[in-house]
């Protein structure tokens, strides 16, 4: 530790801290345009000045490191002026469109410049302007706001892991460019527009839409995928026009994928907004009661076995509780939360989540990823693994790749094999890479959806953790078995036994017949067709997606957004969610639709309030009862998941193939679409 | 001495002399009233009456929906809604301004970076309804278009002294 002297408060701070960091330590806020927290030092803008004793002249002190006894000055009047003429330069160039800028209200260059800007402008010569440049569907870029921070260059090269931002020329022509017009191939492209400190890069389907001072803001959680990144849902009137997102520095720090981001949209297109029921054929709108009553009508004289239910991938932990306790008061053993037919072993919380933790991935020092895409079905949990990447330096975090060759991991990993018997030679020590996992200290595993959504899944996940034992990626103080989930509802569905129970049939069990009454919870990812001709089908949702369009009664539901919800993400973090807006029409809460139901077939459920409700919800399972945090379990006892079968030596297939398009949400937001052609189909664009 | 002077006086009828003196003085003085509706008072040109969204002389809009008369109405009787128009430029869609909630107090008139939102000179458009109270932004442009002579004068007459 280092004692430095700020403005006559001594404070102490870690070697090699730059003097910036010592001021926020005093509590002293130094103006900043180019230095960020999470990116590299870049000391370009010169806004950060200080005055530093017996220095000669000001320092930037971003870049500036402390030294033992340092006194720093902050609020000199040679500070002022130096800033006050920093900022003179920065606003020669810079445009006076606040009133037309997305930015305005939100811009650091605005509430700098009413601080330490002048009344007026000396400069008296032509201004320059920048050519607008094409960085695809999501980020709008205004290149003559730009005041050349180079945070945008710096974030894609080292969080995002795209190096496609670049600078050219010097001086007052330097121009921040993508080279080429071709829009950012990245999935963390959305936070661009938080970074940037100036209106020069905006949020392009929030264009002109509304002014951050009308907006309401409510935290919620992210469903879009399992990381369960922590975002804040701005509001005006009805309407959630975006999604920002909080920091949480255990989950993903200051960062959001676009799917999360980009796909509120996709809230008001496409809703259920009333109840409908079936008949002859055709579906009609109805009331709440006569939808009770007709599947009460349905559901009388049907045995509890001959009924059934599936959970959706954006369910809230409440609705599924309450789906359970349904299906249990009915009489019915068959419930599956596993849509898409993945495989868990559930004796223990470890063999179904992410044991390390997003924030432990800074900790290991080799990964072996074994059918998963991160990049694709957790962005926010793959810039982690790019962060601890740069951090080891070269060749200081090996990374293994078993499963569909993809593009771009944004970091440097071996493609070791494409399907399970890469594991096989894994364990007995003749590939290489064994070696590189037992050397390692810390390794970790990470299991992808691409391996548990096959008939061998269970022993898959069994040889997987036995090579984790015997790499020493599970031992006592670490735990570096991990299970990539993908669907937001997945974990807390497992936690509470959303699985089929004995003599229960499982999710394609359920749709090739086995049951007469099925209950969808917003299940929407299989081909409906699946589902046989004579299963009456209920669809709880949100959206019109393919299973409503199946289904002989509709019970309109809420989003994420328009529930107060305990979600449970990958690592097994309970997170809480707040309703940010009303639910459209007559669509309602999914657990009050559930429990309204369950008095109409005379087994009423035991919560009337959300509370009890929560009450029940740590009743099944304690760990709702701590909301945020995690508990170290130690893994090294644990005998391990039970295997079963032979592993067929078919390649890992990617758990989807359309980043864009993978949940009802999505599916309805029209910049989602637009992503999709433009990302993933883009032949298809240039063929028109 | 007092109840001789009272006496005269009151015989005299000095009271009804000083009152009648003060009506022929009145008599001879310029008028104050005037026929309303066909005569009007002098009005100044910072007068807030009702209010007018201008054009530019080649007939474009000059509101960019920067919503900062709306986020300063005191009354909050001022509301926008914008998007992109078709050629990229931020344009509102509704501008609507309930005067009945209004203030008059001229504040949209002092944020507005574009000299768009104007209070012009019009203080005549009492309405028989309560409904054709609420302009829309149809409205405010038509008030601009009658009016934005006479608001390009007032604006002209006020700006030295802004």
């Amino acid at each position: 530790m280092v004692k430095v002297t700020v403005d006559g408060i001594v404070v102490d701070v870690p070697n090699g801290s730059s003097a910036l960091q010592a001021c926020e330590a005093a509590g002293k806020e130094i103006p900043r345009f180019c230095f960020h927290e999470r990116l590299s030092v870049a000391g370009n803008c010169r806004m950060c000045l200080v005055q530093v004793v017996r220095a000669p002249k000001p320092v930037a002190s971003c870049g500036f490191p402390v030294a033992e006894g340092m006194e720093i000055l902050t609020d000199t009047e040679i500070v002022r002026k130096a800033r006050r003429a920093v900022m003179e330069f920065l606003l020669i160039n810079h445009p006076l469109d606040c009133p037309i800028c997305d930015q305005g209200g939100e811009c650091d260059l605005q509430d700098q410049a009413f601080g330490y800007g002048a009344d007026h402008s000396r400069y008296q010569e032509a201004k320059r302007a920048v050519k607008d440049k094409y960085l695809g569907p999501l980020v709008k870029t205004v290149m003559t706001r730009c005041i050349q921070c180079t945070r945008c260059i710096r974030f894609a090269t080292e969080i995002a892991g795209v190096p496609e931002l670049g600078a050219v020329s010097r001086g007052e022509n330097m121009e921040v460019t993508n080279y080429v017009e071709k829009a950012l191939t990245s999935e963390l492209s959305g936070n661009l527009i938080d970074i940037c400190p100036v209106g020069a890069l905006t949020s392009k389907p929030y264009a002109f839409t509304a002014r951050p001072w009308e907006l309401k803001r409510t935290d919620s959680i992210d469903v879009s995928d399992a990381v369960g990144a922590n975002i804040s849902l701005h509001v005006r009137g009805s309407a959630v026009l975006r999604a920002v997102p909080r920091v949480n520095d255990a989950v993903n720090e200051e960062w959001l994928a676009d799917k999360g981001r980009f796909s509120v949209d996709g809230l008001k297109h496409r809703r259920l907004d009333r109840p409908w029921v079936r008949v002859h054929g055709k579906l009609q709108a109805v009331s709440w009661q006569d939808a009770f009553v007709a599947i009460g009508r349905r559901l009388d004289g049907v045995p509890g076995d001959r009924i059934g239910a599936i959970a959706g991938d954006l369910c809230d932990a409440e609705s599924l509780l309450a789906l359970k306790d349904l299906m249990t008061a009915l009489g019915s053993p068959n419930i599956d939360c596993r849509q898409d037919g993945a495989e868990y072993d559930l004796s223990h919380r470890a063999y179904y989540t992410f044991g390390t933790s997003i924030a432990g991935i800074e900790d290991a020092d080799a990964l072996l990823i074994v059918g998963a895409i991160p990049r694709q079905e957790a962005p926010v949990l793959n810039a982690r693994i790019r962060k601890r990447f740069l951090s080891a330096g070269r060749g200081g975090f090996p990374i293994g790749l078993i499963g569909a060759p993809t593009a771009d991991p944004t970091y440097k990993a071996d493609l070791l094999g494409e399907g399970p018997d890469v594991l096989a030679a894994l364990r007995d020590g003749t590939h290489p890479f064994a070696e590189t996992l037992k050397a390692a200290k810390k390794p970790m595993i990470i299991v992808g959806h691409g391996a548990l959504m096959r008939p061998d899944a269970r022993a898959i996940l069994a040889s997987t953790w036995a090579l984790a034992v015997e790499t020493g990626a599970v031992a006592a103080g670490w735990n570096g078995f991990n299970v990539l989930h993908r669907a937001a509802s997945r974990v807390a569905g497992l936690d509470l036994g959303l699985v089929p129970g004995k003599g229960g049939r499982s999710a394609a069990g359920m749709m090739s017949g086995g049951v007469d009454v099925l209950w969808l919870l917003g299940a929407d990812e299989f081909h409906t067709a699946q589902i046989g001709p004579q299963t009456f089908v209920i669809y709880q949702g949100h959206h019109g997606d393919a299973a409503a369009a199946r289904a002989d009664v509709i019970l309109p539901g809420a989003t994420y957004a328009e529930k107060s919800g305990t979600y449970v993400n990958t690592e097994g973090r309970v997170q809480r969610s707040f309703r940010a807006i009303m639910p459209p029409g007559d669509a309602r809460e999914d657990w009050r639709i559930l429990r309204a139901f369950s008095e109409v077939v005379g087994h009423t459920l035991p919560y009337d309030t959300m509370e009890v409700l929560r009450e029940r919800l740590a009743t099944v399972n304690p760990v709702f009862r701590v909301i945020g945090g995690l508990d170290a379990v130690d893994v090294s006892v644990l005998p391990g998941p039970a295997g079963g079968g032979a592993v067929s030596p078919v390649p890992f297939r990617p758990v989807f193939d359309d980043y864009y398009q993978t949940d009802p949400i999505c599916r309805a937001s029209p910049t989602m679409g637009e992503c999709s052609r433009i990302y993933v189909h883009p032949r298809t664009v240039a063929a028109e | 001495m007092g109840y001789l002077d009272r006496t005269v006086r009151s015989f005299l009828l000095a009271e009804l002399v000083a009152g009648m003196g003060a009506t022929l003085r009145a008599f001879f003085k310029p008028k104050v009233t005037i026929n309303y509706p066909y005569e009007k008072g002098p009005l100044s040109p910072r007068f807030r009456g009702e209010h007018a969204l201008r054009r530019y002389p080649n007939g474009e809009e000059r509101c960019i929906a920067c919503k900062l008369c709306e986020a300063t109405c005191p009354a909050e009787a001022i509301t926008i809604e914008s998007e992109p128009r078709d050629d990229g430029s931020r344009r509102t869609t509704r501008y609507d301004i309930d005067m009945t909630k209004c203030i008059y107090c001229g504040l949209c008139e002092e944020a507005c970076p574009v000299d768009a939102i104007v209070e012009g000179p019009n203080y005549e458009f009492a309405t028989e309804t309560r409904e054709e109270l609420m302009y829309n932004k149809d409205k405010l442009l038509a008030n601009g278009d009658r009016w934005e002579s006479v608001l390009a004068r007032r604006l002209e007459l006020d700006a030295p002294y802004r």
